[in-house]
């Protein structure tokens, strides 16, 4: 390859790589419109199976009863599994929603993710605990097998155990409404 | 009537723009003055007839017109008169026309003090504006109609998103959206110089304001973002790497790079190519970040009413302005050559070194939004990218520049030695010491905050030392090195303050790191403390206000057991839209921040949330400060069009 000619192809670079992302992006787009691609309520593989298995540490300090595997196989009862990190500014916004769900007394189990154990205990002392049991994934791993898109995340389990809804994003009052009362009216029985 | 007549006058910008895109691209191709110049009335007449519909808009707002569908889904005739009007722009439709608005302004003073650009470049820059604004009308008119009826109209409107009536989130888009725009004249520069083919020293002159103040717009546009964070959001922080902070924070820096780098295309005629990249990445990192808000792809709290349609649009412009502008500069460039040579070690190569951090930053910062996307989308893997992605991937390349910021205006053009600009640095280095053994004095220790005080301290000393050094203190007589700092260009006296602005707001930065909170649930009576303020809960009452009802508690502080203030936290709730609101109380005296927060009420006892952040408001001081260098440097006789005609007709005197 010439030197001019290495030139050429250098410069036309930028123009490789917008032509590239905007390809993508339009696949994107495409996506939405099929409803292949969902960057919020991301379509699981795992609806209709029971939730993995993980064996995870406690949020040391934190004085919430460990998080285990055990108990959602099965839970008995209909159960919200919460995804969160105290670094995430979604996370704050749907908090008030995981609040009043545990102030019905719905179980709300919590994973916190990618995130230092005094960092999450602030989180909790900061804005109250609406965790009945809680676990920590530091690493990140038991994530990686709920197919966990970026928290905050939210899982309703039947009392079975088997995963029934998720939702990647801040939980609403809205989504609150619409989705997760229904849902657990439903799976109650 | 009054939309109708918005409507039309939106329609009549875009045929005004058509004209605009190609008559005078035709003239500067023909050599026809009179097409070429036909470009100038033509900006102001978009202009005209964009402020007009803007106008009829604002009108229908502040009239509560409940016919205009825009209207109605986002005001409501209780809302205070000011946050109707800042309400126009709190959506996607009426925010569209405001962006047009600032790029029809600024295309009509490239045409009124543009007067001694080269008649055929000009053409050329205000066809290319013309362009984009075409593209952006099309969008409005076909895709977010504002003036868009509903009939029959509601007894009221519905939109009153409590979060969006605060002075800072009204003020945040204007500048941001200057900012944006002003990407978008850099833009329109560098594509007609690619279409003459030429790229010199004067293209780096002109250039430059509108990348300074596009710049510095910016700068107070994301400062005042992430302001609103700080006090609304209610937990203290400024700064989330939330990937709509991302999208203004990209412009921002290929902004930084580009106005560096074009120091050196005027001064030096090297780094020619590389510019014209930048002005157009900036461009396309600003509809990057229009395109990803709008859209929907982007999983965001802050992201705008999404629609799939409107995204598949502003793609279209994204893919037609900056991958038109790439096809271009890939057909164009390889006939510039650089002329300038330098020395690896010099003024050009601290700046070279400048734009490979800033752009390295700038990977970071794309990769870290985009990846999760692409990644989802081309493989199935989910992964996520929070802040300790960030904060990681970042902090290398923040330490060497802020070395280099430093030494980078201490050394002299073509060829520099290292080490006496690092030695005219001794004092800015003991600075940096006594930063980091003062901070350690009074905060204990905490690494990263301390390396901060000293980075911080060292900028600053380095700034002085630059004036100083100009000014020739320790050569000369102090009232003569006075007099002489006096007469320094101001574009130097700018760039120093902003590089000290950088040393402030890294101040306020580390001040976080020494940040202290408490929460206590408190019945009126009792009290929380930190070091040597104490907040005593006086009691908790209600209060209301035009179209919200609130819980205020009211706090005493005392400092060293004296009463010194009265804090009032307060949650707000907004009936018609079924909201609560967090309302922090924060009592400033510069130097430190007094922060608390009322939470949940229970059994006659409320949780109050207080922090101690040392020095917080330093973090938004320094951006202003930063921006304020930004202004002065504007300001410089040598950086104004006039200024810089004339030289470049003495330029043109000399015989080659």
């Amino acid at each position: 390859m010439t030197p001019a000619l290495r030139r050429r192809l250098l410069l036309l670079a930028p123009f490789g790589i917008v032509a590239a992302g905007g390809a993508a992006f339009y696949g994107m787009l495409q996506g939405l419109q099929t409803g292949e691609f969902n960057p919020r309520g991301v379509p699981s593989v795992l609806i209709g199976r029971p939730a993995p298995a993980f064996d995870l540490p406690e949020v040391p300090g934190a004085e919430v009863p460990l998080f285990r595997h055990a108990d959602i196989a099965p839970p008995g009862r209909p159960v919200i599994v919460n995804f969160w990190a105290s670094w995430c500014v979604p996370c704050v916004v749907e908090h008030p929603q995981l609040m009043a769900l545990s102030r019905e007394g719905v179980p709300v189990f919590g994973i916190a993710y990618k995130d230092r154990p005094e960092d999450s205990r602030g989180f909790l002392r900061r804005h109250g605990n609406p965790f009945a049991r809680l676990a920590r994934d530091e690493p990140g791993r038991a994530a990686i097998d709920w197919g966990v898109y970026g928290v905050p995340e939210t899982y309703l389990l039947d009392a079975q155990g088997i995963i029934r809804w998720r939702f990647a994003g801040a939980v609403t009052p809205e989504i609150l409404a619409r989705e997760i009362r229904p849902l657990l009216r439903r799976y109650a029985s | 009537m009054i939309a109708e007549a918005g409507h039309f006058a939106l329609a009549l910008a875009l045929a005004l723009s058509l004209a605009l895109s190609t008559l005078p691209l035709l003239g500067a191709a023909r050599g026809d003055a009179a097409l070429m110049e036909a470009a100038r009335p033509l900006s102001h007449g978009v202009l005209l007839t964009i402020a007009a519909a803007f106008g009829f808009l604002a009108w229908a707002y502040v009239v509560n017109d409940t016919t205009v569908m825009n209207v109605v889904q986002n005001s409501h005739s209780l809302k205070p008169l000011l946050y109707k009007i800042t309400g126009v722009w709190g959506n996607h439709e009426g925010s569209m026309v405001l962006w047009v608005l600032i790029l029809a302004i600024c295309a009509a003073s490239v045409a009124a003090f543009g007067g001694n650009l080269p008649s055929v470049f000009r053409a050329r820059v205000l066809a290319v504006l013309g362009w984009v604004l075409v593209g952006f009308l099309a969008f409005i008119l076909l895709t977010s109609n504002p003036f868009e009826r509903v009939w029959p109209p509601p007894p009221d409107g519905q939109g009153l998103n409590p979060l969006l009536q605060d002075i800072a989130l009204a003020i945040h888009p204007p500048l941001l959206y200057v900012g944006y725009v002003g990407t978008a004249i850099t833009y329109a520069f560098a594509v007609a110089a690619l279409i003459e083919g030429r790229v010199d020293s004067a293209w780096g002159r002109w250039v430059r304001p509108w990348a300074v103040a596009s710049w510095a717009f910016l700068t107070l546009g994301i400062a005042i973002g992430s302001w609103w964070a700080y006090y609304e959001l209610g937990w203290g922080g400024f700064w989330f790497w939330d990937p709509v902070e991302n999208a203004s924070l990209l412009p921002w820096l290929a902004g930084t790079a580009l106005l560096h780098s074009a120091i050196v295309v005027e001064k030096r005629e090297a780094l020619k190519i590389w510019s014209v990249l930048l002005a157009l990445l900036a461009f396309g990192l600003s509809l990057l970040g229009t395109f990803l808000v709008r859209s929907g792809v982007l999983n965001s709290v802050h992201a705008f009413a999404n629609d799939p349609e409107r995204g598949v649009f502003i793609l279209g412009l994204l893919l037609a302005y900056v991958g038109g502008g790439f096809l271009l500069f890939a057909l164009r460039a390889p006939a510039m050559a650089p002329t300038g040579l330098f020395a690896p070690v010099s003024r050009e190569g601290a700046l070279v070194l400048n734009n490979l951090l800033m752009c390295s930053l700038a990977v970071v910062v794309f990769l870290g939004t985009l990846w999760p996307m692409f990644a989802d989308f081309l493989f199935g893997v989910s992964i996520s990218v929070g802040p300790p992605f960030f904060n990681m991937a970042s902090f290398p390349l923040v330490v060497p520049l802020f070395l280099a910021m430093a030494v980078g205006p201490l050394m002299p053009w073509k060829r520099a030695a290292l080490w006496p600009a690092v030695q005219r640095l001794w004092a800015a280095a003991v600075l940096g010491l006594l930063g980091f053994l003062a901070a350690l004095a009074i905060g204990g220790w905490n690494p990263l905050p301390l390396l901060g005080f000293a980075a911080a301290a060292y900028l600053i000393g380095a700034a002085i030392t630059d004036i100083a050094d100009r000014a020739g203190v320790g050569r000369t007589t102090l009232a003569n090195a006075w007099n002489r700092a006096r007469g320094l260009p101001r574009a130097a006296w700018g760039a120093a303050i902003a590089h000290a602005g950088v040393g402030v707001c890294l101040a306020g930065i580390s001040g976080m790191g020494f940040a202290t909170e408490r929460i206590a649930a408190l019945s009126p009576g009792q009290s929380v403390a930190i070091g040597a303020y104490e907040w005593r809960l006086e009691g908790v009452r209600d209060a209301a206000g035009p179209n919200w009802t609130s819980r205020r508690a009211t706090l005493t502080v005392l400092h060293n057991g004296q009463p010194y203030a009265v804090m009032e936290p307060e949650r707000r709730f907004f009936p018609i839209g079924r909201q609560t609101t967090t309302e922090a109380s924060i009592r400033t005296n510069i130097l430190r921040d007094l922060y608390a927060v009322m939470g949940e009420e229970e059994g006659g006892r409320a949780v109050i949330r207080v922090h101690y952040k040392p020095l917080a408001p330093l973090i938004w001081i320094g951006a202003i400060i930063m921006a304020a260098g930004g202004f002065l440097s504007l300001s410089d006789r040598r950086l104004r069009v006039a200024g810089g005609a004339r030289r470049r007709e003495a330029q043109a005197g000399v015989p080659a």
